[in-house]
C-alpha cells in the first residue's frame, strides 16, 4: 500500500513526457486518433451486428409466453423448425402438472407491401386465439379480431418502408394486401422488430394460418407452447414429458429454447466467425496504425532519449514514456470512437430494423481491447529504444 | 594523492570488435585530474579521445585497467552501477540534444528530475535560476526551435550544471557555433564550473577557447601525451 502511494506521487511528480511529446505534434496525434477511433468504430460495428444478429434471430423465442417448449427433434432454428404431429401435444396434456399444451405454427411467406406493392418475404405465425402465446400485449390485446378471416397482426418494426401503412392503421382505416391468392387485412400492430431472413412477421389465428397455407395440415405443428400448475416443478415435469414423448419431438424449457436457439446461431452458421473475424481485423488496424505512430515518435527522438540514459535515466523510463503515449492515445481514440459508434447504430437501426444497442458491458469489452491494443504497438515500439545507446551519440 | 583528483585513469585500454576484427583504439591510458581542475582534451580525429570521454562518463563499460571517478571504480561495474555513476556528471553534447517537446526550463528540469530528491516546485526554482545565469532568464518558457543555436547550447550547460555535479563532460560543445555564441558559452561554462568548483573534462578542436583550461592534454593514436608543448605544436 505505502509503495503504491509512493509510486502514484512518483507519477504525479514526474514531467509527463509523453503527454508532452504528443502535444507538441498535432498532426502525429490526430493521425493516431483517426487510426484507433477508425479501429474501435469497426470493432463496435461489428459487435453490434453480431449481437443483433443474435438478437434478432430469438426476439420471437425470448417472446414467447411458456414454461415449455416442444419443438421437433430435426429443428435447426426459428426458422427451420420442421413440424411435429399434433398428436404430442394431446399425450402431453396427460402429463401431471401440464395445464395446457398449445400449438404453433410457423411460415415464410411473400406479402405484398399495401404501400408500394412489392413482394417481400414474412414471417407468418398462427397461434390459438383464445390463449396468449407471445408475451406482447399488443398482440393479446387483439386476439379477437384474428379470429375473423384473413385478418393478421402487422410487426410495425418489420424492415422496409410501411410508415404510410402504419398511420392508416392507427387512424383505424382499412388496410388490405395479397398474401399468395388471398386478400388480408392488417388489423391491429405490435412490435417486435426484423431479422436476417425474414423482412418482418405478421401473427394470425391457426385457422388464418392454414387458410394462407393450404397445404399445411392443422396436425403438422412447428412448435408446441406447454404452460404448467403454478406449484409444479418445471425441471421435473420436463424431464417426465421427454420420457412419456417419444423420440421426434424434444422438451425444453423457455430458456433453454432459447439457448437452442442461440447454439444454433453460434455453431451451424459462419456469422458468428465473420463478424468474430471483423472485429480483430479492426483490432490488427488499430494495432499496425498504434504502432506506426509510436515507433516514428520513438525513432524521432532517439537522440533525446540517448541523452536522457547519457545523464542517467533507465530504459525503465523511457520505457514508461512509450506505456503514457500509449494510454493517453487509447482514451482520446476509444472516446470519439464510442460516441461515433453510437450515432452509426441509431443509424444502422432505423435503416435496417436491426435491434442494435450499447449495452455497457460492449464499450467496456472494446476499451479494454484499445488499451490492449495500444499496449501491444507500445510493447513492439519500445524495441526501437534498444537504439538509443548514449554511447554512439558522443 | 589521489584523494584530490576527482578522476584517476591508471592503465586503461580499451578494443573495439572481437576476435580477428578486434581493434584496441586505446593504450595505456594514464591521467589523473584533480578536483575543480579544468582540462582540455585535444588531438586529430579517430584518435579516440571520445571513446575515453564516454568511458570516463560510464556510458561504456571499461574493460581493462582502472578507471576512478569521484571514488568510485567503474571497471568492470555492472550496468546499475554505471547508470548511477552517469548520475553524478553533467553532459555537453556537440549537437545541443535537447528536448524539442519541452520548454527550456523543463529541459533544465530533466537535469534535476532524474535524481528524484526533488519535488516538482523546487525543481522548478533551481532551474529557473539556472537558466537566469546562463543568461537565459527571459526565455525560460521557449521551446528549443524557437532558440538560437548558442542559446540552445547555454539550454543544454544549465541542464548539465543545475544539479551541481562533481564532473561536467563535455564533446566539442562549440563545433555547431559561430565564434562569438562559442566564446560565450565557454566563458559561461567556465565561470560556473569555477563557482560550483566542478571539475571539466572537455574535448575539443577548437583552438580559440584553449585559454580556459588549466592543463591541455593531448591524444594521438589511442596514446594520451601530457606535454603542453606537443598539444601546441599541433595547432
Amino acid at each position: 500500500m505505502l509503495g503504491l502511494i509512493k509510486t502514484l506521487k512518483t507519477l504525479g511528480d514526474r514531467t509527463p513526457l509523453g503527454l508532452k511529446q504528443l502535444k507538441h505534434d498535432r498532426l502525429r496525434l490526430l493521425t493516431a486518433i483517426a487510426g484507433i477511433t477508425f479501429a474501435d468504430i469497426l470493432i463496435f460495428m461489428q459487435l453490434g451486428f453480431a449481437d443483433a444478429l443474435y438478437k434478432s434471430n430469438t426476439q420471437y423465442p425470448r417472446a414467447l409466453q411458456a414454461d415449455l417448449v416442444i419443438i421437433s427433434t430435426q429443428a435447426k432454428n426459428f426458422g427451420q423448425l420442421r413440424t411435429f404431429t399434433r398428436r404430442r401435444l394431446w399425450q402431453a396434456q396427460d402429463v401431471p402438472g401440464v395445464v395446457s399444451a398449445e400449438p404453433l405454427y410457423l411460415g415464410s411467406v411473400q406479402w405484398r407491401n399495401p404501400q408500394n406493392r412489392q413482394q417481400t418475404s414474412m414471417l407468418l405465425i398462427g397461434q390459438n386465439p383464445s390463449q396468449p402465446a407471445f408475451d406482447l400485449p399488443d398482440v393479446n390485446a387483439k386476439l379477437d379480431t384474428i379470429r375473423l378471416p384473413d385478418h393478421v397482426l402487422f410487426d410495425q418494426a418489420s424492415r422496409g418502408s410501411y410508415d404510410e401503412m402504419i398511420e392508416q392503421v392507427n387512424r383505424g382505416e382499412r388496410v388490405t394486401t395479397e398474401i399468395g391468392l388471398r386478400t388480408v387485412e392488417v388489423a391491429g400492430l405490435f412490435e417486435v422488430g426484423a431479422s436476417f431472413s425474414d423482412d418482418g412477421a405478421l401473427i394470425t389465428s391457426d385457422q388464418n394460418f392454414l387458410r394462407l397455407f393450404p397445404k399445411r395440415e392443422a396436425g403438422a405443428v412447428s412448435l408446441g407452447l406447454i404452460n404448467l400448475e403454478p406449484e409444479a416443478d418445471l425441471e421435473q415435469v420436463r424431464a417426465e414429458l421427454a420420457a412419456r414423448l417419444p423420440d421426434d419431438v424434444q422438451v425444453l424449457t423457455q430458456a433453454g429454447y432459447v439457448d437452442f436457439e442461440l447454439n444454433d446461431i453460434q455453431s451451424a452458421s459462419p456469422i458468428g466467425f465473420v463478424f468474430g473475424l471483423g472485429s480483430a481485423m479492426g483490432f490488427i488496424v488499430g494495432v499496425v496504425i498504434v504502432y506506426q505512430v509510436l515507433s516514428t515518435d520513438v525513432n524521432s527522438h532517439l537522440g533525446e532519449y540517448a541523452t536522457f540514459r547519457a545523464m542517467g535515466y533507465r530504459n525503465s523510463y523511457l520505457l514508461g514514456i512509450v506505456v503514457e503515449e500509449a494510454i493517453i492515445l487509447s482514451v482520446l481514440g476509444f472516446v470519439p470512437g464510442l460516441v461515433i459508434a453510437l450515432g452509426a447504430y441509431q443509424l444502422t437501426a432505423a435503416a435496417t430494423a436491426l435491434p442494435l444497442a450499447m449495452p455497457t458491458s460492449r464499450a467496456i469489452t472494446v476499451l479494454t481491447l484499445t488499451f490492449v491494443m495500444c499496449g501491444a504497438s507500445g510493447a513492439i515500439a519500445t524495441r526501437r529504444l534498444q537504439a538509443a545507446d548514449p554511447a554512439d551519440i558522443f | 594523492m589521489s584523494t584530490n583528483h576527482s578522476i584517476v585513469v591508471h592503465q586503461l585500454n580499451h578494443s573495439f570488435g572481437a576476435g580477428n576484427l578486434q581493434k584496441q583504439v586505446l593504450f595505456d591510458i594514464n591521467l589523473a585530474i584533480s578536483a575543480g581542475e579544468i582540462v582540455i582534451m585535444t588531438g586529430p580525429s579517430g584518435s579516440g579521445k571520445t571513446t575515453l570521454l564516454t568511458l570516463i562518463g560510464g556510458l561504456r563499460s571499461a574493460q581493462t585497467g582502472s578507471l576512478k571517478v569521484v571514488g568510485h571504480e567503474i571497471t568492470g561495474a555492472s550496468e546499475n552501477d554505471l547508470v548511477k555513476a552517469r548520475r553524478n556528471n553533467g553532459y555537453i553534447f556537440q549537437a545541443h540534444n535537447l528536448h524539442g517537446s519541452l520548454t527550456a526550463i523543463e529541459n533544465v528540469q530533466m537535469g534535476l528530475e532524474v535524481h528524484g530528491n526533488l519535488a516538482k516546485p523546487e525543481r522548478h526554482r533551481q532551474a529557473a535560476a539556472m537558466l537566469e545565469k546562463v543568461g537565459l532568464g527571459d526565455r525560460i518558457h521557449y521551446y528549443p526551435a524557437d532558440l538560437s543555436g548558442g542559446q540552445k547550447q547555454r539550454v543544454a550547460i544549465a541542464r548539465a550544471l543545475v544539479s551541481r555535479p562533481k564532473i561536467v563532460l563535455a564533446d566539442e560543445p562549440t563545433a555547431a557555433l559561430d565564434k562569438k555564441s562559442g566564446r560565450d558559452v565557454v566563458d559561461i561554462m567556465h565561470d560556473l564550473a569555477k563557482q560550483q568548483g566542478c571539475t571539466i573534462l572537455l574535448v575539443t578542436h577548437d583552438n580559440r577557447i584553449l585559454d580556459i583550461a588549466d592543463r591541455i592534454v593531448y591524444m594521438e593514436d589511442g596514446r594520451l601525451s601530457k606535454q603542453p608543448e606537443l598539444a601546441e605544436s599541433a595547432q
